[in-house]
């Protein structure tokens, strides 16, 4: 999947090329007149892609803003701001707890994220490799844990949490995000495992290689872009994790960016939106910085689970 | 497949001490390199899943263990109205944003799909609303549609469409179509770039070769592309319907369930049920009577991976 953005289809420029000579289907004249690629192709895209960007636009515009700009709109432009300010930042940062926050989420993200892919890593493996008794029944398994989503788990995850003492720790999300991670990255992970040759695998065996010696030195590196997807993909999806965090963790400084912007910055304030927009934009940056140097493995990642 | 030589491979370890049998009977390996895995996946997963059945037949509460009461949850949920009109803004809620999100986003791969300056770029930023977290895009949605300094309303108000403010997010019917929106907005990337790369798995001689027998963009899309990407489309479908049905996060960033619960979704009303109001055991019952449409989800989406399989040219096992 990797190579998604160049294997695209010249069929175009073939029918396009071949016009002159052939038959008047709707499909080649279409293909040939400019103005009707603008307006069935570049028109609908622009507006699409406008809507997809602006709420991004909004966010950022609105988290330099100076606040008198913020509330009236009628003697400034809303749609831009010649002054901009970091003052929003600036409180973000020096006044409340929101470095506390990012690095509870990164803290969170990172330890659960390595939990799973450990834990995946050995079961795909065992699923695809090993092939043990049940096997294909427990993969299966897995693919329905994929489907029983946070909602309906909240509620008994927050008596056990309780039971268990890990109310308000951090420990209470790393425990309980792997069980959203686990499914996807070994439904992940057995697809990249399968493309490796099992050759490889009989040779080491014969050599009297170990699973585990074969795991470690033949698998895992020839499986580097799979996991990549999966941590990345793991990761976001940490980070973007709401519900949980939201039940288990009480505490101001024990929170998770989504849940802290939702409930510590939403106060009666009328001008909490330039913090508010300046904390949804550094709540996002990271993954978008993230993702801006692994598109392709997220890409792989998103269309590998759905494929597999 | 290539995997079907390795059984043949592994040596017979049958005669050995039962601590090397442990450590190289494939049954046994595969046990230990489930462990981790299964161990997540069956305190955190299924014994909470169990848990969450069992609670809503119990009138627990926070900090109060409950009692056996059998149906009384359901019972009263079923004279509650609130109860049913959740039902009812959940199943509107996931088949308008569904059929939305996938119409758009078809079409959205579809356009993607063509020859264009700046493909590579525009896929990726078409992606990032998936990126984002949920609760910050739904907060910037929330300013968008704000009562009273929403920039839509004032662009509508200065191209003199409208005389004053949409109190979009305070009005029942406007409230629904603005999380609706915002939960397409979402979704609508996921489904465009999963559907774009079962699109690039279609040969394009198949279309030349339709095309040459004179078939029309409409026909091409009809009986090629649309049979083709079939199966692709029953997963994502599922997975769509599946988060959509279940969604918590947008409407919780964005109206908490109001105006007078125009918005409440089942997962919404069981938090608050459960963890705000303290009924543990009638918050189970909300969040347990979504089991049966999941189930018909995965029903759907098993189905739609049985006919991949011949699709694809494999062979049915």
């Amino acid at each position: 999947m990797t190579d998604l953005p160049t294997r695209s289809i010249d069929l175009k420029n073939v029918l396009s090329g071949s016009a002159p000579m052939a038959d008047h289907s709707e499909g080649m004249s279409y293909l040939q007149s400019v103005p009707r690629r603008i307006v069935t192709l570049y028109l609908p895209l622009t507006i699409i892609v406008v809507v997809l960007l602006f709420p991004f636009y909004w966010m950022a515009l609105t988290s330099v803003k100076p606040d008198d700009q913020l509330l009236d709109l009628d003697r400034f432009n809303p749609f831009w701001t010649w002054n901009p300010t970091f003052k929003h930042f600036h409180k973000l940062l020096f006044e409340s707890y929101y470095p506390h926050w990012l690095w509870n989420t990164m803290y969170v993200a990172i330890c659960a994220t390595v939990l799973s892919i450990i834990a995946s890593v050995l079961a795909a493996y065992a699923i695809v490799r090993l092939r043990y008794k049940g096997a294909n029944l427990v993969g299966g398994l897995i693919f329905l844990a994929y489907l029983v989503p946070p909602s309906i788990l909240f509620i008994p995850l927050a008596t056990v949490v309780f039971q268990y003492g890990l109310f308000d720790s951090p420990l209470a999300l790393i425990l309980t995000y792997p069980t959203i991670l686990i499914p996807f990255s070994t439904w992940l992970l057995m697809g990249y495992f399968k493309t490796i040759p099992f050759e490889l695998e009989e040779c080491a065996l014969i050599d009297g290689a170990s699973r585990w010696q074969i795991l470690i030195k033949i698998v895992l590196p020839l499986a580097i872009p799979g996991l990549i997807s999966a941590f990345i993909f793991c990761f976001t999806l940490c980070w973007n994790e709401f519900i949980y965090a939201l039940t288990f963790l009480q505490s101001t400084s024990n929170k998770t960016v989504p849940v802290a912007i939702v409930n510590e910055f939403v106060d009666g304030d009328i001008y909490r939106w330039g913090s508010l927009m300046a904390g949804a934009l550094a709540g996002s940056l990271p993954l978008v910085i993230l993702y801006a140097f692994f598109v392709e493995h997220y890409v792989s990642a998103m269309t590998g689970a759905v494929k597999e | 497949m290539a995997d079907v030589a390795i059984p043949r491979a592994k040596p017979q370890m049958s005669e050995d001490s039962a601590w090397t049998q442990l450590k190289h009977n494939r049954n046994w390996l595969g046990f230990w390199f489930m462990v981790p895995a299964m161990a997540f996946l069956i305190f955190f997963l299924a014994y909470p899943l169990g848990l969450g059945i069992w609670l809503s037949f119990t009138d627990t509460r926070i900090g109060r263990v409950g009692h056996f009461v059998a149906t009384e949850n359901y019972e009263w949920l079923w004279d509650d109205s609130i109860f049913w009109l959740s039902v009812f803004n959940t199943l509107l809620y996931t088949f308008v944003a569904s059929a939305l999100k996938f119409a758009i986003g078809l079409y959205l791969a579809l356009l993607l799909n063509e020859n264009m300056p700046f493909k590579a770029m525009l896929r990726a930023m078409v992606l990032i609303p998936f990126i984002v977290p949920t609760v910050l895009s739904a907060l910037a949605f929330w300013w968008i549609f704000d009562s009273q300094f929403s920039i839509i309303s004032w662009s509508l108000r200065h191209l003199g469409v409208i005389d004053q403010n949409i109190n979009f997010l305070g009005d029942t019917t406007w409230a629904r179509i603005c999380v609706i929106f915002a939960n397409i907005w979402r979704g609508v990337p996921f489904v465009a770039i999963t559907l774009l790369a079962g699109l690039q798995t279609v040969s394009p001689s198949l279309y030349e070769a339709a095309t040459l027998d004179g078939a029309t963009r409409w026909q091409n899309f009809r009986f090629i592309t649309y049979p083709l990407l079939t199966p692709i489309i029953a997963v994502v479908m599922t997975f769509s319907v599946l988060f959509t049905f279940t969604d918590f996060q947008l409407i919780w960033a964005m109206t908490r369930g109001g105006p007078v619960n125009a918005t409440h979704l089942m997962a919404t009303l069981s938090y608050q049920r459960a963890i705000i109001a303290g009924q543990l055991g009638e918050g189970a019952a909300i969040s347990s009577a979504m089991i049966p449409f999941l189930l018909a989800a995965i029903m759907v989406s098993w189905f739609g991976l049985q006919r991949r399989k011949w699709q694809q040219g494999e062979s049915n096992d």
